[in-house]
């Protein structure tokens, strides 16, 4: 007994004492939002200009306007082609790319300028891009089509190679041991460990590809996004109201439908 | 005596018509995008030339713009992108609590927080700033509101999702010592979703740093507004280093966020 309490005499420190550095760390957190806080040169009366602004704005974007329904569908029509088109062909390059990029089944010449190129597809905006290919191949779709291209090999390809070097190295050994050619060990033994991912990754991507090919069109890149600026430039915020609305209800369809597609595979 | 199936199959015959429905889905999807989608060939053909013309523009880049403005606008968009971050958690957080089911268990609560979250994913950071440059004039604080309000969606998603994997252990014995509700959230939720809290907001942040730099093309600052004005005086030069800088910065955000994440996890 007497041992316990000494024992509990001798630990009066309390073991989730903040440590110097955090303390350190908090104050440098708040002298750093003071300073940005600051060159922002934000104001008061600003802000409630801006807010009168707002409510102006919002008072005009209701009631949504959907007179223009043509030109909205053929708009959205073009944002679903450049979707399905840069997505089917993206993922199915991201493939391969992803094969070449996994550190453990290729040596390593062809793995780190393969990670290279996937590291410059990802570290650019899509917009940027999207600017960059409207001024070599000119407005319009195409564009938008090879922007997400590059977009989607960016970040398929990247997780693809990283669920590729997590993968048990036992059944490519067995499969190896029977003298099965390259192409046998990926898609026998790789393939049905990383293929439930892929599909995860895809579908995300096509999300994502949906969402950005409403967006590629501010820059001249082809779909909605350039029928959403123009109405922007127009003030016509009621029509600017409906393509949004749109935009939401196309983004929730296809949020119902992955969890189908999801569930099939 | 059981008759054994020697022909053995990895899917039912009902998985089987589920799969090849998704992928004749895709491939009808993706056929008759590339038949309706307007391209002009004659652009394809000749874009590997004009793109070599357009790198050969940008060749030597110009080292001397960089302290003239990109600087300064690489700066002002790191603050954009920290700042957003942090205004995003005023609405995430709560938005967070309300989608998790084992903290509201209300059903309603959770369609409503779900329509904010979808809205804000759904809606392209571009279009967020086109609204509130809109509203608040071009410059910084409108392209804090478009990052804050585009992150809203990702971080309440992916929070909620942390939020609904704690253990409920712990919180039903603090429950059970009758800790009123702030008691709960501060010392049962928190300190296991605290891991994840800070890996969500750090990859949030290494996503804005991307956003944030291009934001400037519709007039919400940062190095965008400088790369959209190099780019409209048709300085090619200019245009490669504010690339240049935007690259280095993007590539450093993200080594330092995979080692600050690889510390926590």
């Amino acid at each position: 007994m007497a041992g316990l309490n000494s024992m509990a005499e001798g630990n009066k420190q309390n073991p989730f004492n903040r440590s110097g550095w955090n303390i350190v760390l908090w104050i440098l957190a708040a002298a750093y939002l003071v300073y940005s806080v600051q060159s922002m040169g934000l104001s008061g009366e600003r802000f409630l200009a801006g807010l009168g602004h707002a409510s102006t704005l919002i008072d005009r974007m209701f009631p949504p306007n959907f007179e223009r329904w043509e030109l909205l569908l053929s708009g959205l029509g073009e944002s679903l082609e450049i979707a399905m088109i840069s997505s089917v062909s993206g993922i199915f390059l991201s493939l391969f790319i992803g094969v070449l990029a996994a550190r453990n089944l290729m040596p390593a010449w062809v793995s780190i300028p393969v990670r290279g190129f996937i590291a410059i597809c990802r570290s650019f905006h899509p917009v940027i891009i999207a600017i960059l290919f409207v001024k070599s191949v000119g407005f319009g779709a195409l564009a938008g089509i090879l922007t997400l291209i590059i977009a989607s090999i960016g970040f398929i390809a990247k997780l693809f190679a990283e669920a590729i070097e997590e993968i048990s190295i036992k059944q490519v050994e067995a499969i190896r041991a029977t003298g099965a050619s390259f192409s046998s060990v990926v898609i026998y033994a790789v393939m049905p460990q990383v293929f439930s991912r892929f599909i995860g990754f895809a579908t995300y991507q096509f999300d994502s590809n949906l969402r950005n090919s409403t967006m590629v069109g501010i820059v001249g890149a082809g779909g909605l996004g350039g029928t959403l600026f123009s109405a922007f430039q127009r003030f016509d915020y009621d029509f600017v109201a409906a393509i949004l609305i749109t935009i939401i209800s196309l983004i929730l369809l296809w949020e119902f439908l992955s969890t189908l597609v999801r569930r099939i595979f | 005596m059981a008759t054994i199936d020697y022909h053995w199959q990895r899917f039912s015959s009902g998985q089987k018509l589920a799969r090849f429905s998704v992928y004749l889905f895709f491939i009808t999807g993706f056929l008759y995008s590339i038949r309706s989608v307007e391209v002009i060939p004659e652009f394809l053909y000749d874009a590997p030339e004009q793109m070599m013309d357009l790198l050969s523009r940008m060749w030597p880049i110009d080292y001397s713009f960089y302290p003239l403005s990109v600087h300064d606008a690489m700066i002002e968009t790191l603050n954009i992108a920290t700042l957003g971050t942090l205004v995003t958690l005023i609405f995430a957080i709560p938005l967070a609590l309300m989608n998790a089911s084992n903290v509201v268990a209300s059903p309603v609560i959770h369609w409503i927080s779900r329509f904010f979250l979808v809205s804000s994913r759904s809606i392209n950071s571009l279009v967020w700033a086109l609204l509130f440059v809109a509203m608040f004039g071009p410059g910084m604080l409108a392209g804090v509101l478009a990052i804050a309000f585009r992150s809203v969606g990702f971080i309440g998603k992916l929070l909620g999702e942390a939020l609904e994997e704690v253990d409920m252990g712990s919180i039903e014995a603090l429950r059970a010592t009758g800790a009123p509700w702030g008691a709960v959230m501060l010392k049962g939720y928190w300190p296991q979703v605290l891991p994840a809290f800070f890996s969500i907001v750090l990859f949030r942040w290494d996503i804005n740093v991307r956003e944030s730099a291009v934001l400037g093309l519709v007039g919400a600052g940062g190095i965008g507004v400088v790369l959209n004005d190099s780019m409209n005086l048709f300085q090619w030069q200019e245009v490669a280093m504010s690339l240049l800088a935007i690259f280095t910065v993007v590539v450093l955000a993200e080594i330092l966020v995979v080692n600050i994440r690889s510390r926590l996890i």
